[in-house]
């Protein structure tokens, strides 16, 4: 009877078995996926100044681009129309990059971006702290808890990175397009474009898991005894 | 069919929580025995000690000085391993709030303690769907928490503490958040899984219900253990409530 009770002291000293506290990775995928989707606003929220801060770089790298492609070209009035655009461009340039100006506002909005974040990500660990608790007194360990909020981060990193990149290239394709008319997307570089897509997506999906590192640090820390406490 | 062995024993046990500058003792020297197999009930009122003392034994907190050993596993040796692997296999935790875990269904909940022990989907579909049958929550297997009554989370929560089929299940107040009827439901499934399965139940409650079924109450004091009654001591002193109400 008592074997049936549960495994006896021997195979408590074992190491071979004391160590057999898993999560299998495609189960914690799954358990982050659905948390996600669960808390699908809410997701949605932490997301949203990701979102709007990669789509904001991109919309300046793409801006570049587009500028690039009609300098391209070689022909003066389109050279004309930029500078009309407020590009500001030598007679010796060949390309249109970017400015030091540019550049300090994009790292500042990646910065607020970033702290927004962790706001959100510490906002999302107080609010499941019975949860985390609860499941800490199942057995898991303090990486598993840790794993389950960095893959929730690196989804939704990864998917409002995407969004907010395409999003940024679009409306700065439309911008183009508004002020040098359709040849601005016909004559945008391809290959400038994809790596400004993806040094957008990278840099969003770099800054989300930076920004829940800590939240997360904070709840795989979190003693199980939690879970017992009555106030909500 | 019970072994005379003892699960837990607690030897000396002292807890002392530094708030601020006051050192508070919450428990000044306890020894207590818990034989296997018995449903157990942890009396006391609030602020005596009551809850240090059985977090203590769930091995979720340590003691300041003085041992406890879980199946005869000293619980201040062990490593973040070896404690998750106790929590994981050998004790089942119930709580006051049932904790079910909002974001995933009552079979999931279920099975997440198995996932964690390494059993494999489908195995661990199957023992969940049978523990979900024995709490009486079969055909309720998709439902998310929310869409359960209480005392449904509560069965669940049960079943989820069954999984690794511990050797203890620790229970704190799991009737503070149910009606009357929902609550002795609940006292009667426990004590019928103690004695069928052989697992050992001790409860922390201010629940009087619950004294009717357990084999051994421990009352807390101050601090310290003022009495430990078995269950013949206990009809008498109840029956001279029940004479003195009358």
């Amino acid at each position: 009877m008592q074997d049936s009770v549960g495994p006896t002291n021997a195979e408590m000293s074992d190491p071979g078995i004391s160590r057999q506290v898993v999560l299998p990775l495609r189960k914690s995928v799954e358990i982050a996926y659905n948390s996600i989707r669960v808390r699908f606003f809410r997701s949605l929220i932490t997301t949203m100044s990701l979102v709007l801060a990669v789509s904001f770089l991109s919309f300046v790298n793409v801006s570049t681009d587009v500028a690039n492609g009609l300098l391209a070209t070689g022909d003066p009035e389109l050279r004309q129309a930029l500078v009309r655009a407020g590009y500001d461009l030598k007679p010796e340039d060949r390309r249109a990059d970017s400015s030091p100006k540019q550049r300090w506002i994009v790292l500042l909005s990646l910065l607020v971006c970033a702290v927004g974040i962790v706001n959100a990500q510490l906002m999302a660990v107080t609010e499941r702290f019975r949860e985390i608790g609860t499941m800490k007194c199942l057995g898991a360990l303090d990486r598993f808890v840790l794993r389950l909020f960095l893959l929730e981060a690196g989804m939704q990193g990864l998917v409002g990175a995407a969004a907010g990149a395409v999003g940024g290239a679009f409306f700065a394709l439309m911008n183009g397009v508004f002020f040098f008319g359709r040849q601005a997307v016909v004559l945008v570089p391809v290959g400038d474009l994809l790596m400004s897509l993806s040094t957008a997506t990278a840099a969003g999906c770099l800054l989300s898991l930076i920004g829940v590192s800590y939240p997360a640090w904070v709840a795989a820390r979190m003693q199980p005894v939690e879970a017992m406490r009555v106030e909500q | 069919m019970t072994t005379t062995k003892n699960i837990v024993r607690v030897t000396n046990v002292t807890k002392t929580f530094q708030l601020g500058k006051i050192a508070v003792h919450a428990l000044k020297g306890v020894d207590l025995e818990i034989p296997t197999g018995q449903y157990v009930s942890i009396m006391g009122p609030s602020g005596s000690g009551k809850s240090t003392l059985f977090n203590m034994i769930g091995g979720l907190d340590k003691p300041t000085s003085g041992k406890v050993y879980i199946d005869e596993v000293d619980v201040s040796q062990l490593d973040a391993y070896e404690l998750a692997w106790l929590r994981c296999r050998k004790i089942g935790y119930i709580f006051q709030t049932f904790n079910i875990i909002q974001v995933m269904t009552a079979l999931e909940n279920v099975t997440l303690p198995m996932t964690f022990a390494g059993m494999h989907n489908d195995e661990a579909i199957e023992k969940g769907m049978d523990l979900l049958d024995l709490v009486g929550l079969g055909d309720r297997f998709q439902h998310k928490p929310f869409e359960l009554s209480g005392g449904q989370q509560q069965r669940v929560a049960i079943a989820r503490a069954l999984a690794n089929d511990p050797a203890i299940i620790l229970a704190d107040e799991p009737t503070g958040n149910l009606d009357l009827n929902t609550g002795e439901e609940i006292i009667s499934l426990l004590q019928n899984l103690s004695h069928e399965r052989n697992v050992t139940v001790i409860s922390a409650t201010h629940d009087i219900k619950m004294l009717n079924v357990s084999d051994l109450v421990v009352w807390i004091r101050d601090g310290r253990i003022d009495k430990t009654e078995s269950r013949d001591e206990l009809t008498i002193s109840i029956g001279r409530i029940d004479a003195r109400s009358a």
